[in-house]
């Protein structure tokens, strides 16, 4: 049972979320390579350990939120709203 | 308050009615125990009438009556007795009967008997006395360990033979064949501090964290407090031990932010500190009010957890260790002082530590003859052995018992000196009479919960046991589960981290003592796993019919790996989990490898701690209840026109509207016709409904559908194919344009949250830059389709302007107005999924019924007929649309004849992918339509197309059937199906086959629309 501290609603249960995947790819321009689009849509790291990662808090404020998490312990790092980190790149 | 009989009434008087009452409990003991005396409680084991007490478990009361032997054995059917008192039981597994429902596998010891409880043997043709299946025994040479895997493996295909007569021979109980019709509920608990077992460890924890304000959560499995003091009668702060713990549970029931759970088991500890227990809230009682559940799953969230779990005590391994007769140490105390019922005349004790010498005490005290006490070590010399002496009972030092002798009941056993080296000395045993043995190889801490919460149990020299190892969540263990063996330490361990969980929660309690208590010392245990000598029939785990034999089998073979061997020998496998063997088990296999036993590893334990009925996880989320139901505003409607109702995903759709007793088929053809030739009306409101707004809108649109959208102008409406970033198709639906920066999009009903989901995702982490809102107002509106040649008709009598508002100018193809309808502000579509002239109706939920019924009545002069999902599924088929059975997952745009849409002007989702060379393959299989040789068909959807009628062997694939319909306008069945080479096909004939059904259908490949190929009929 993982504890999500959403940045809008605090605390919630992980079955309020879905899971979104991995954070660590970003959608490549047109001008990308094929194999920089093959990666972006396949490819992901099987980490051991830290991991960032989306949630979607689809049962609360529908906000995409970005999470440190570690794959062994299920430690939560941090939690940041996705569009503010996807603003600082 | 009205009451519910557990199972079937006419099972109740089943013990009262001419069943001979026998002779009443003849191994009750006279005096002594918590049970209650004054109560009867009537049972019945393999049928037979017995009686027991308030207090008494089904295994108590069984002991009460005699009856030794309760189950025969999972691999050789040896007779088993009752061998413990908890759930470490390996031995005494029944099945309950619950009318139509029965319960197998139950353990004995932690049933409570309740008036009419019913239970049988398992295991065991005919009879538990007799059982032809006991021949396994004599043939056990023949089946060691692997005895399956290696007997039973070749020839491959007679696998699925043998096994059926070796599940018959080999098992556990069979589970019922009827629905559990008990009913189960969850609870969701948050506390400050969760403590796990109601012994003195966790007693003494829930008052020092209770009394610093704390909200304290103390779980106890069994129904009364207590633990260890059940059995064990010290003295605790200068009172009986049973006084202090009725003060204390007083104590604590007096606080309002206590809560005592008893007959709740915690079975499970997970990540961030949430905890499950099952309370068994009517399993005990005979009658019970109806809204109660027969047990509840408790989701517990603590800040902090203090497991109390006490310890289990292990055996020593001997010969036929097995026999009815042969317990553990202290369940023979426990039987003897709870229970107040002796399970033989004659006891010889077998241990390797100063705890069982209680146990002795205790016989000899309720005037059971304890033939002898057995010692492994070489002295002992503390104060219960030595009190044990000067009762005058005979203790062997440096003995051990070789092996145990009788079958149905042990009628004696064989003691052997051990040497120095601790070998078995080589004369010959001395016999020693007895019918009970009762043998204690040390405790192990119950480690389970610790293990779950993520930490390494380590092993402890001293104990020769696993302790528990450093806390990975906010857990620490105290009392019996960190292996303090005195009732002192147990006391001051649990206080203390009672303390120390309410500090760590924010609380601040006063200093306070431990409750203080004078136990006698105990001397350390010195370890035996296994009798030197005993190598026949000497049983590690009593459950699975696993041997010492087998472990050394399995080391010559080859299996080192601790979890190879434990899935080879199937050690540990059974419903205990190995509570009473993994230990004794670990050791052995140590010794084989001459290493130590930590270096040998552990076990892993993963919940649940004790089995928990699958009902319990189901909760209340069965049948209706398994998901919740969505109905349309129309509903009521519906199924007061007598429409057959289904399920698309969790909606409730009309599927059609049988008049006059007619088939599914009938009627569907008859209301497709109907809108072909005159007019209908259908109930779209599932399909998902997305509000796009901001200046933005089109930007997200261009980038999340294939197709373009810049030239759509406000007031009309588009259809739009989106694709996934593979290449793949996702999902299409229409959009429309209501205003400069304002959009509608419909999804399909399927698709609707993953399509929501998918474009936050977009705006708020891909494209954050864009300015746009989206929203789903599926639930805000309500929609229908009025559909076929009369539609603008009958619109023009409920359209506000009337004739001219739904004119072809006012309204062109795939136009869009805000307009009242009925009186009701509407949105109204012009657009098509049946090919005809129709109208989409949107209109808000709450007035859309009021829409509906001004509709059907506008219509009433027309005929106008409601029309289900079957006749709207036919219309699309006739028309070559594409639905959820043709946008499967694995389809391209290309692949459905859209290839065209797929704009080269912009960058949208899933571009890129899809110009991959293996999705643009003109032989790939792609949509078309066939039609059966024969008018007759049969086609069926998921027939795999074949290009000859006797497929035989390998024969290659060349496609499938997507979607079939009859075709009232064609007069025969028509389908869809994707067809490797598509096009090139045209005209060919196929095969469809359906195996399942032994049918091979011929099919001619035509174009995929079969009707109005020029689109005349809608445009007009």
């Amino acid at each position: 049972m993982l504890i999500i501290r959403c940045p809008w609603c605090g605390e919630r249960d992980h079955t309020e979320f879905t899971y979104g995947g991995a954070a660590s790819v970003a959608r490549p321009t047109p001008a990308a390579t094929d194999q920089e689009w093959v990666d972006y849509v396949y490819m992901r790291d099987n980490s051991r350990g830290s991991h960032e990662e989306y949630w979607h808090h689809v049962q609360g404020c529908r906000q995409w939120l970005r999470v440190h998490r570690d794959t062994m312990t299920h430690e939560i790092a941090s939690v940041m709203p996705a569009a503010m980190a996807a603003g600082e790149r | 308050m009205s009451v519910q009989f557990r199972g079937e009434a006419s099972l109740l008087p089943a013990f009262t009615a001419t069943a001979p009452v026998r002779s009443s409990q003849p191994w009750r003991l006279a005096t002594g125990g918590s049970i209650d005396r004054s109560s009867s409680i009537g049972f019945t084991f393999d049928g037979k009438s017995y009686t027991g007490h308030v207090g008494d478990t089904l295994a108590s009361a069984l002991i009460a009556n005699g009856v030794r032997v309760v189950a025969r054995s999972f691999k050789y059917h040896r007779p088993r007795g009752i061998y413990g008192t908890g759930p470490e039981e390996p031995n005494a597994l029944v099945t309950l009967d619950r009318g139509c429902d029965a319960e197998p596998n139950t353990r004995a010891t932690t049933t409570e008997l309740f008036d009419g409880l019913a239970a049988r043997s398992q295991n065991r043709w005919p009879s538990l006395a007799f059982d032809l299946m006991g021949i396994n025994d004599f043939f056990s040479a023949l089946m060691p360990a692997g005895f399956y895997y290696k007997t039973f493996m070749w020839p491959g295909k007679f696998w699925i033979h043998y096994e059926k007569r070796i599940r018959q021979a080999a098992g556990m109980g069979l589970a019922s064949r009827c629905a559990d019709p008990s009913r189960y509920e969850r609870n969701h608990v948050f506390c400050d501090v969760l403590v796990v077992g109601a012994g003195p460890a966790g007693i003494a924890a829930a008052l020092a964290a209770g009394r610093s304000g704390a909200r304290v959560v103390l779980a106890e499995s069994e129904p009364v407090p207590g633990g260890a003091l059940l059995r064990d009668t010290e003295e605790i702060d200068g009172a009986p031990a049973a006084e202090w713990v009725t003060r204390a549970m007083a104590e604590l029931r007096a606080m309002t932010h206590v809560k005592v759970m008893t007959r709740s088991t915690v079975f499970g500890y997970y990540d961030n500190n949430v905890l499950a227990a099952v309370e068994r809230v009517t399993d005990h009682v005979a009658q019970f009010a109806t809204h109660l559940p027969r047990q509840r799953l408790h989701v517990i969230r603590a800040r902090r957890v203090v497991l109390a779990t006490g310890a289990i005590e292990r055996p020593i391994v001997f010969e036929n260790n097995d026999r009815p007769g042969v317990m553990l140490a202290a369940a023979v105390r426990t039987y003897v002082k709870r229970f107040a019922v002796s399970p033989g005349n004659r006891a010889v004790i077998f241990t390797n530590n100063d705890d069982a010498y209680r146990t002795a005490l205790a016989l000899h005290e309720a005037g059971v003859t304890v033939a002898a006490i057995v010692d492994s070590r070489t002295s002992a010399k503390g104060p219960l052995p030595v009190a044990a002496r000067r009762l005058g009972i005979e203790c062997l030092q440096g003995h051990a018992v070789l092996r145990a002798e009788g079958k149905l009941q042990v009628t004696g056993v064989q003691i052997v000196a051990l040497d120095g080296s601790r070998s078995a000395s080589t004369k010959s045993p001395r016999r020693i009479h007895c019918d009970v043995v009762a043998v204690s190889g040390g405790w192990s801490p119950t480690v389970h919960l610790h293990s779950q919460s993520g930490g390494r149990p380590v092993y402890n020299q001293v104990l020769s046991a696993f302790a528990p190892g450093l806390s990975r969540q906010a857990e620490v263990s105290a009392g019996a589960a960190t292996g303090a063996n005195s009732l002192v330490t147990c006391l001051a361990q649990g206080h203390d981290a009672g303390m120390e969980a309410a500090k760590a929660a924010g609380f601040a309690p006063q200093n306070s003592q431990p409750p203080s208590a004078d136990d006698p010392e105990s001397a350390a245990m010195e370890p035996l796993w296994l009798v030197p000598g005993a190598t026949h029939k000497a049983f590690v785990d009593i459950q699975d019919d696993v041997t010492s034999a087998d472990l050394a089998l399995a080391h010559r073979e080859g299996y080192v790996s601790g979890e190879h061997l434990k899935r080879y020998t199937t050690l540990g496998m059974g419903t205990d989990q190995g509570k009473t063997s993994n230990m004794n088990g670990l050791a052995i296999m140590a010794a084989l490898r001459g290493q130590s036993i930590a270096k040998t590893g552990t076990t892993t334990f993963r919940p649940p701690y004790a089995p928990v009925a699958i009902g319990v996880f189901a909760g209340r989320e069965t049948g209706m209840h398994y998901q919740p139901v969505r109905r349309t505003p129309m509903h009521d409607w519906h199924v007061a026109q007598g429409a057959q109702m289904v399920e698309a995903g969790l909606w409730m759709r009309p599927r059609y509207y049988p008049r006059n007793g007619e088939s599914l088929r009938a009627a569907y053809s008859r209301e497709a016709a109907h809108v072909r030739n005159s007019v209908g009306l259908i109930d779209v409101s599932t399909l998902g409904k997305i509000d796009i707004q901001g200046p933005d809108a089109v930007d997200l649109l261009e980038r999340v559908y294939a197709n373009q959208w810049r030239s759509l102008a406000v007031g009309r409406v588009r259809y739009g194919l989106m694709l996934r970033e593979d290449g793949i198709v996702f999902d299409d639906g229409t959009t429309a344009r209501l205003g400069e920066h304002h959009y509608f999009m419909t999804t399909t009903t399927a698709n609707a949250a993953k399509v929501l989901a998918h474009l936050e995702f977009l705006l708020q982490v891909v494209w954050p830059e864009l300015r746009v809102h989206v929203t789903s107002v599926t639930e805000q509106w309500g929609a229908m389709a009025l559909a076929g040649p009369r539609s603008r008709a009958v619109l023009a009598r409920v359209i506000e302007g009337g004739g001219a508002a739904a004119s072809d100018e006012a309204l062109p193809h795939l136009g869009v107005a805000s307009i009242r309808v009925a009186g009701v502000p509407c949105r109204v579509f012009r657009m098509t999924f049946s090919g005809e002239l129709a109208y989409e109706i949107a209109a808000p939920a709450d007035r859309t019924l009021q829409v509906w019924e001004a509709v059907i009545a506008a219509g009433s002069s027309d005929g106008l007929a409601p029309y289900g999902t079957e006749a709207m599924g036919a219309l699309r088929i006739e028309k070559g649309h594409v639905a959820s059975a043709e946008l499967d997952g694995r389809t391209t745009a290309g692949d459905l004849g859209m290839g065209r849409l797929l704009s080269d002007k912009k960058d949208f989702i899933g571009r890129r992918l899809a110009q991959r060379p293996a999705l643009l393959d003109p032989n790939r299989a792609q949509l078309m339509g066939l039609v059966p040789v024969d008018p007759k068909g049969p086609l069926r959807a998921g027939a795999q197309l074949v290009e000859t009628a006797t497929p035989s062997g390998i024969t290659p694939m060349i496609g499938h059937v997507s979607s079939m319909t009859y075709s009232p306008a064609l007069g025969h069945e028509i389908a869809l199906a994707f067809v490797t080479g598509g096009a090139s096909r045209l005209g060919e004939t196929l095969h469809a086959a359906f195996p399942l059904r032994n049918e091979v259908t011929a099919v001619r490949v035509v174009e995929p629309v079969f009707y109005d190929k020029e689109g005349a009929r809608y445009r007009g």
